[in-house]
Order: C-alpha cells, then sequence, then structure tokens
C-alpha cells in the first residue's frame, strides 16, 4: 500500500468499523466517558477537538471524526506492557512529553500502562510477579511495547533482568508471545539501533529479526511522541495495526519524506544554501543539504509536526536531519555533515530551477490541507494547555 | 516463569537480590545481606552492557557527539556537549560567546528537567504513600501546605479533592497501572496523610512542568529527548538565537517553571526534611566521605575552572575546612570486580582497554560477590572512592563558599535548626539536588541577560572555524557537570578521525563495584546500617539508592575505543 492508498483503505473499512463500534455502544459507557471528561476538565467541544486532530494526524478520511470520538467513549482501558531492553529511555522520555492527549490522561483514561520499568513504583521481586500475573490475566489481550534493541550475541548474556537473571531475549520472547499486538517504538526496538552500529559488539538485532514475529515499527531516535500516541490509538480505536510500508512503519506518520514538507525546500528548488555553520545563509534560514542534511532520503513527518508540540525541529534549529528513522542510520547515512554521495540527489544550480517532481513530492493536494488543519488545531490545544496553566498558578 | 523467592536466609543472616531496580534509567541489580533488620553487606551490579565503545572506532568526529548522546535519554543534553567540549579541546578551538551561553541555557534546562523528573516521577513515591493520600482531609492538606509556603502549588481545597477523586476511582478500577504492587501503609513511610497528598498531587503537576521545560531545551536546541544544534565550534540555532519572540518563549517558560521550583518542589523539600527529620542525621543513607565535582557551566570563554557556575574540588574525609583542585590525572578505573579482563590496579582511562570477561552469576542467582560482579568499572580519584553530583557539588560550593552557594544552603539548615553535617545523608542529598534546581534557574536568568547584551553589543558569531589534525592528538579530557555527577570525556583524534574514546559518566562512580582493595562504591557504602525490617518492602534501600539518580544506562554503555583493538573484541563466557 501507498499513503496515497490511506484515505481509499479506510472508507473500504468503514462498515466494519461502524459495526464494532456499533457493537461495543452502550450510553451507559457512554455517559461515564463525558463524565469522566468533565472530571478532568475538558469540555465536550474540547474532546471533539481532540477527535479531530486525531483523526487528521492519523491520516483518516475526514468522516472518520465522528467515529473516533465514539471509539475513544466506548472502549475499555487496553492493558500496556512496556519492556525496556538494550536502550536508553529516550522513547520512553519523548513519549512522557506527549499533551495530544497528555501523560495523565494516557495513564488514568486511555491505557492502562500496566508495567514500565521507568515508572513503577515497587522494584524487585514484587514488581516481577506483578508482571507475571497481568500476562496471565492479559493473555492475549495486552499490547507489548518493546523499547530498545535485542542483544544476541553469546545467548545474550549482554543484558540480563530479574532475579533469575533472565536475558534480555528470553524475556521478550516469553512476554511478546501472549500478546495481542507488539509495537517496536523507536529505531533500536525496529533496527537493531545505536548498539548494532559496526561492529556491532553486542550482536544487537531489533524484535522483528531477533523473534521473527509479526510488528508494528514506529521508528525515530527517539521517535516523536505524535507518532507513538498515534499509534497506540489507532489500534484502541480500530483493534486493527495502521497500513504500513515494507519496513512495517505506519504509512500515515512514514509514508512521506522529510524533504518533501521541508519548510526550506523553496530554498533547495532555488539553489540557496547553507555553505559553513552561521553563515549568512545560516541565518536566512537555507537549505541544509550541503551541510549534510539526510532529509531527502528519511521517511517520516518530522516536518509536519515538529517536535515537542510543535516547539521546533532540528532543520528548524539549523541541524540538518540525520536520517534517524531509517535502518542501520549510524553508518549508512554518516558522516551527517556531509551531503551522500551515492545517494544521486540531484542538487539544484546557483540560479534555481523547478522542484523535482517526483511521485511523492507531488502530493496529494487533500493531505496538504489536512496537515494544514492539524496546525490550526494544534494551536487550539496549546491555547486549552495555556489555560490550564494559568488556572493551575492561580 | 515465575521470579523465585529473592531472600535466602543463611546462618543468621538474610541475603535479598532486588532486580530489576524500578524508576531509574537502565538496568540496576542490589543485593544485600540482612541481620538483625538491617544492612551489613551490599553490592551493586550493572546488568547490561551495550559496547558504544567499539562503534565509536574511526568515526567522524563530527558525527561522535551524536552518537555519544545515545547512551542516555535522560540527560540527553550532557554527553553531546561533554563530547562536543573535548572534540574542541583536542582541536585547540573554544566556541564563540554566543554559542557558550545558547549551550548554558539549552543545559540549563536539561539539569532543571533531569532533577524535577527524578525527584517527581522517579523518587518522591519513597517518601509519600499514595495509600495515606486516599486518607487525606484536604481542607487539612490546604493548611498544611501553607505552612510549608507563603503561596504553594495548586493547594485549594477543591483541587486536593479532585485529586483525591482521581485516586480513588483509579484505585476502583482495578488497574493500578505503575501504582501497582506499591508498599502502600508501610511503616517506613513518614509524611501524615495530607503530605502525602501534598506531594502526589506535585507528582501529577511534574508531568506537566516536564513537558514545558523539555518545549525550553527544543527552542534552541531543536528537539527534546535528543536535541541537534550543538555542532563541533558552536551551535546551528542561529536564527532562534536572532529571533526575539523566542527568548519571549525561553523566558516565559522560565517563569512558570521557577514557580512551580519554588511553591512546590522547594516547599515538598521542606516538608520532606520536617517529617523525616530522624533520618536527617549523618551517615543515614549516606556512606561516602570523599566528594568530587569537576566544575560546570563555563563562564570565560576559555572555560576556566574557578569561574564555572557549578564549583570544581574535591573534598576528602568529610572535611569542609579543604577543598582540592581537580586534576584530571589522577583518575584511574578498576576492573577487579567488573566484567572486564585487565589489571587488578586501576588505570588512567587514558590507557585502559576494555575486554569484556562475563564470569556469570552463582548457581542460586545471586552475583559472585567475592569476584566479578558488573557491568560497571570501578574508578577511584587518588585510589579513592568518589561520590558526584548535585550532593558533591553543594558541598564543594559550600566549602569554597563559591558565588552563593554557601547562604543558599545556611538558609535551608537554618530553617530546620540543622548543622551542615547532616547533608551527609540520604535527606541531604534530596534537598541539595532542589537547591541545585533553584540555583540553575537564577543561572538561566543571568545567562539570557549576558546574551541580550553580547546580541546588542552586534556579536553575531555562533561557530568557530577549526582545521583537522594531521597527526594524532594527544589524549583530550573535557571535565563537565551532568546532572547526575562529574562526567569526563577522553578523545583523541586523527584527522577527521576518532582514534581513542573513552567516557567516565557519573553513575560509573555513584555505581561502582568494589575495586582492587576491596572499597566498596557510593551506592554500596551508603546502603550499610539502613534499616530492612521488612524483607519483602525494601523501601528504605530504594529511597536511598533513588536519591543518586540512578543512571545504569550512562554507567554501562561506555567504557574505552582504542584504535586496532576492535579485532581483539572477543568475548568469553
Amino acid at each position: 500500500m501507498n499513503i496515497k492508498d490511506l484515505q481509499g483503505y479506510y472508507m473500504s473499512i468503514i462498515g466494519k468499523v461502524d459495526k464494532r463500534l456499533n457493537d461495543l455502544y452502550s450510553s451507559k459507557a457512554e455517559e461515564e466517558f463525558n463524565n469522566r471528561l468533565a472530571e478532568n476538565g475538558f469540555t465536550r467541544r474540547d474532546f471533539l477537538k481532540w477527535a479531530s486532530f486525531i483523526t487528521a494526524a492519523l491520516m483518516l478520511p475526514p468522516v472518520f471524526e465522528s467515529r473516533v470520538a465514539k471509539a475513544a467513549a466506548v472502549k475499555e482501558r487496553t492493558p500496556v506492557i512496556w519492556l525496556h531492553l538494550a536502550e536508553c529511555t529516550g522513547c520512553s522520555e519523548s513519549f512522557l512529553r506527549t499533551r495530544e492527549p497528555d501523560i495523565a490522561t494516557l495513564i488514568f483514561d486511555q491505557i492502562s500502562l500496566t508495567y514500565h520499568d521507568t515508572l513503577m513504583m515497587a522494584s524487585g521481586e514484587r514488581v516481577e510477579k506483578h508482571l507475571n500475573e497481568a500476562i496471565q490475566q492479559y493473555k492475549g489481550k495486552y499490547v507489548c511495547v518493546i523499547e530498545g534493541g535485542i542483544p544476541t550475541r553469546d545467548g545474550g548474556i549482554y543484558l540480563r533482568i530479574g532475579s533469575d537473571g533472565e536475558t534480555g531475549l528470553e524475556r521478550a520472547r516469553r512476554i511478546t508471545k501472549d500478546a495481542k499486538y507488539v509495537l517496536a517504538f523507536g529505531t533500536c526496538a525496529a533496527f537493531g539501533g545505536v548498539q548494532a552500529a559496526y561492529p556491532n559488539p553486542t550482536g544487537a538485532k531489533g524484535v522483528r529479526d531477533a523473534l521473527g514475529i509479526e510488528i508494528i515499527n514506529v521508528p525515530g531516535c527517539p521517535p516523536n511522541s505524535v507518532n507513538m500516541v498515534g499509534t497506540i490509538l489507532h489500534i484502541l480505536l480500530f483493534d486493527k495495526t495502521p497500513p504500513t510500508d515494507l519496513l512495517y512503519r505506519p504509512l500515515w506518520a512514514y509514508g512521506s519524506r522529510i524533504h518533501d514538507y521541508c519548510e526550506r525546500r523553496a530554498h533547495f528548488d532555488a539553489g540557496e544554501f547553507v555553505e559553513e555553520w552561521g553563515d549568512e545563509g545560516a541565518k536566512k534560514g537555507w537549505c541544509l543539504y550541503k551541510m549534510g542534511c539526510k532529509g531527502p532520503l528519511t521517511y517520516n513527518n518530522c516536518s509536519r509536526y515538529r517536535f515537542n508540540q510543535g516547539t521546533n525541529w532540528p532543520i528548524g534549529a539549523g541541524h540538518g536531519c540525520i536520517g534517524c528513522s531509517e535502518p542501520d542510520f549510524w553508518d549508512k547515512m554518516a558522516p551527517f555533515e556531509e551531503p551522500n554521495e551515492k545517494a544521486g540527489i540531484r542538487i539544484p544550480g546557483g540560479k534555481g530551477v523547478e522542484a523535482t517532481s517526483d511521485e511523492i513530492g507531488s502530493f496529494l493536494a487533500g493531505a496538504t490541507a489536512a496537515a494544514i488543519g492539524v496546525h490550526a488545531i494544534g494551536s487550539v490545544i496549546r491555547a486549552k494547555a495555556e489555560k490550564t496553566v494559568k488556572k493551575e498558578s492561580e | 516463569m515465575m521470579a523465585k523467592s529473592v531472600s535466602v536466609k543463611a546462618g543468621d543472616k538474610s541475603h535479598l537480590v532486588i532486580d530489576p531496580i524500578t524508576r531509574i534509567e537502565g538496568h540496576l541489580r542490589i543485593e544485600v545481606d540482612v541481620k538483625d533488620g538491617k544492612v551489613v553487606d551490599s553490592w551493586s551490579s550493572g546488568t547490561l552492557w551495550r559496547g558504544i565503545e567499539p562503534i565509536l572506532q574511526g568515526r567522524d568526529i563530527r558525527d561522535a557527539g551524536l552518537l555519544v548522546q545515545r547512551i542516555c535519554g535522560v540527560c540527553t543534553w550532557a554527553h553531546y556537549e561533554a563530547n562536543t567540549m573535548s572534540a574542541e579541546v583536542a582541536l585547540g578551538i573554544r566556541p564563540p560567546t554566543n554559542a557558550r551561553l545558547i549551550r548554558n541555557m539549552i543545559n540549563a534546562s536539561q539539569f532543571m528537567h533531569d532533577h524535577i523528573v527524578h525527584f517527581y516521577a522517579l523518587h518522591s513515591l519513597d517518601w509519600a504513600d499514595v495509600g495515606g493520600a486516599l486518607k487525606a482531609d484536604p481542607v487539612k492538606a490546604s493548611e498544611l501546605a501553607h505552612q510549608f509556603s507563603k503561596m504553594p502549588y495548586n493547594a485549594s481545597v477543591d483541587h486536593y479533592k479532585e485529586v483525591i477523586e482521581k485516586l480513588k476511582k483509579f484505585v476502583a478500577s482495578g488497574q493500578l497501572g505503575p501504582f501497582s504492587g506499591a508498599y502502600l501503609g508501610n511503616s517506613l513511610y513518614k509524611l501524615p496523610p495530607e503530605g502525602d497528598l501534598i506531594v502526589i498531587s506535585h507528582y501529577l503537576d511534574a508531568l506537566y512542568i516536564q513537558v514545558i521545560l523539555a518545549q525550553m531545551m527544543a527552542i534552541y536546541g531543536g528537539k527534546n529527548p535528543h536535541p541537534q544544534s550543538l555542532v563541533v565550534g558552536g551551535i546551528t540555532s542561529v536564527m532562534d538565537m536572532l529571533d526575539a519572540k523566542r527568548l519571549g518563549q525561553y523566558t516565559s517558560k522560565l517563569e512558570q517553571v521557577g514557580d512551580f521550583i519554588q511553591h512546590a518542589y522547594l516547599a515538598d523539600i521542606d516538608l520532606i526534611t520536617h517529617y523525616y527529620k530522624d533520618e536527617f542525621v549523618e551517615g543515614w543513607g549516606c556512606g561516602s566521605y570523599n566528594f568530587l565535582s569537576y566544575g560546570g557551566f563555563p563562564e570565560t570563554n576559555d572555560w576556566q575552572a574557578e569561574y564555572r557556575y557549578l564549583p570544581q574540588g574535591v573534598i576528602y574525609d568529610r572535611d569542609l575546612s579543604k577543598v582540592e583542585k581537580v586534576d584530571e590525572k589522577h583518575i584511574t578505573e578498576s576492573v577487579a570486580h567488573s566484567w572486564y579482563k585487565g589489571p587488578e590496579k586501576g588505570l588512567y582511562p587514558g590507557d585502559e582497554e576494555t575486554v569484556p570477561e562475563y564470569t556469570g552469576l552463582n548457581p542460586d542467582g545471586t552475583v559472585k560477590g567475592e569476584g566479578k560482579y558488573s557491568w560497571v568499572k570501578a574508578p577511584r580519584y587518588k585510589g579513592k572512592m568518589m561520590e558526584v553530583g548535585p550532593l558533591s557539588r553543594l558541598l564543594v560550593g559550600y566549602a569554597s563558599d563559591h558565588n552563593n552557594m554557601r547562604e543558599m544552603l545556611d538558609m535551608y539548615l537554618e530553617k530546620h535548626k540543622a548543622d551542615v553535617r547532616q547533608m551527609f545523608s540520604t535527606v541531604g542529598r534530596t534537598a541539595a539536588r532542589a537547591l541545585e534546581t533553584a540555583y540553575i534557574w537564577y543561572g538561566a536568568h543571568k545567562w539570557v541577560d549576558d546574551l541580550v547584551a553580547n546580541l546588542a553589543q552586534g556579536d553575531e558569531r555562533t561557530w568557530t572555524r577549526f582545521e583537522y589534525p594531521e597527526e594524532e592528538t594527544n589524549t583530550s579530557v573535557a571535565l563537565y557537570e551532568a546532572p547526575r555527577g562529574s562526567l569526563a570525556h577522553f578523545v583523541r583524534i586523527k584527522g577527521k578521525e576518532v582514534t581513542h574514546y573513552q567516557v567516565v559518566v557519573p553513575s560509573t562512580w555513584n555505581a561502582s563495584p568494589r575495586d582492587e582493595k576491596g572499597q566498596r562504591g557510593a551506592y554500596e557504602e551508603s546502603l550499610i546500617g539502613l534499616p530492612v525490617p521488612d524483607l519483602e518492602e525494601p523501601l528504605e534501600i530504594l529511597r536511598t539508592i533513588h536519591s543518586f539518580d540512578p543512571c545504569l544506562a550512562c554507567a554501562v554503555h561506555v567504557t574505552d575505543v582504542d584504535s586496532g583493538r576492535v579485532k581483539k573484541f572477543k568475548v568469553e563466557v
């Protein structure tokens, strides 16, 4: 499937979605949900705004907006078990920064974060027992999120967890076995990541390669919270994984290149480049391709959503993209401050050329409109957040 | 597979294994011997090794910062900047004034973020009991909050009612999430129920404050975690720097955060100090005698140690009358009890190599305490164990009367009618982190002012040009302070390539296993003597371990790399 086919795909399953929602729906559940919203200081209007944000972010057809709202109101809390393997906790940290919806809402209302090393109150045997019970209790129902690569060399001895000294490999195999969905969050879990860079001393692999199981990859170092939360919400809303590309990445997030929506794209087309850090071009926000930007080689939505509620993103801060959501980027994209000679990117000359009109560049006009819509809705959500803070400080 | 019982009776002692230690970054195991309800011996073991060091071999020096940054997603700026500074030392350059100030401003947001997230998300549940909060009286809670702050944060009776309702519903739902298996009602919790409620309500508020702090980092850093605007020679976010709107965003967020630091974080520390005064005694959860700080936040363009905002120095034997200057030549690392090959005696990081030698666990699953038992090495300064982190920095600042650090600590001590020696404790370590958060908050204002003044003079430079060395450089070191403590990156460069890389990180000092002389590390030493009335709920141990803010990802992920040695990289099990 291609990103262009997304809207058609969702229209084709709309009947099934409606049937599922009708089966799950009860007026009591909706009333309870509305009460919960009110308790958390959200109006019905805030909620509908949120539903349209999610609809646009997941690239769903606009008719899905009311269905997203309905699904959020009727679903049960889904247990999530979040495992940490060979990782730096950056993905968890990024997940914690979400405001779409905010993490407190996620923990309390949307999902049940049944197990997460970084947040669990208890330690040691108590927490191991809790984890084992949860796996039994929610057998075949829970979402297993994996953060981190899996060391496989020498039987996986480079990571041992728990009082039995279980290896990361054994633990991942045991806990994914009875999961309904397995999500690999971050480039380490998806493709091995930094520890798998040459010469990969611990034989680190991504989850799919290490275990040979079906998963969804949400790469990035770390992934934007929008992409992680969006993937979880997709599962909650449809009880289905989102359509993916050949690397098992959700198309709605990884279906187009950074370059295609880059705010500096016009400078690329006009042949205006930063030649040295801090030069006049850098002050004017010219294209970073000659400073090694990997935007033309990287599939992700950073240029559309930016990071930290739209505050900024690497190219916005004047640094090239390093391609962090692509497999083996530490080796294949390096050196990061020089253009890739073998990539075959045609650099426009000094006088400016027409935009390169490749398949993705001539993307659906509808999607662009959706992106603009998202931006506007995003600012409404931010305004709401500011209001909350103001209220709190009074 | 069920985890087996972790306490083993052996004679009159019980042996307790706590693994995994949660609410930390990375993978840590603690084992202790308990006799008559007290810890009599302890072992700290890092249980993951990622081997990032051989990966750095031969990489472009400009890529190394981004790669070592991935050691840790929590102190996501620290390794990036420390690497960049060590490369700049090797190349003989320094970034221009604007770049130094922007780096300090980004680093300030990192420090405040790290300390607040640590205290609330990772540490507060060691002090405050969720079970207590459920029983609290909202009216009394509001009164109590006003005792510890004139303008307590989010402390209305209605708000407290809402928090209780939220917690009750949450508990009633049966899906407890992060609170599952919590040590509810444990007798080692000492706050009144209203105190529990105040701290836990701020636990929820902090979830939003940390979002603002991450936005602050993103303004000039591009994103958080793993910002991307730092380059060898300077910074790239020149457009953001020249945009006055960006500075306005930074300062307004700084004020929002300041409100929380002042009226929530510091007030909660006073509350905890007050109710945990039985534990606010010298030696309770602090077995360290020596304290080290490299100094952080350069205030001059040549990074002079004496003009850094966070002070540099070494304190020996808890003697606060003398502070010694730091010389990195005295740093050594021992692998006598670590899963690496090497001589018994510690070596200077510039001379070490790293060959893993995993010797496994005992047949009953416990660590081989007499032999090798951790992926963490044992760093020493002049052969002595050191504690690093906010407590060390505050004590060095106090002892050397650096800026206004002495007055700051004296104010806190006077409020609690305490002596400075009581700071050698778990409570002291936790308070030091909070005081430092406020100190850094003041610093951020200063760097904003300095930046405005420098830009007003027409200086727009953000980067210093450099040339690559034809010959291999000497081992070059940047001494740096990360939120968790002293961090040093050792690097050699030839042409564009990294030929040697070695990092000695804060948690390696603190989580260190024994060295060749059998000296324990700071975690291990600090657990001795702590009460463990209930082996099922080792709350006091967790409280002390967490007070160090363990970052095991850092401690075990990086050791060293030397050119041509990658081939030798063979693991023997």
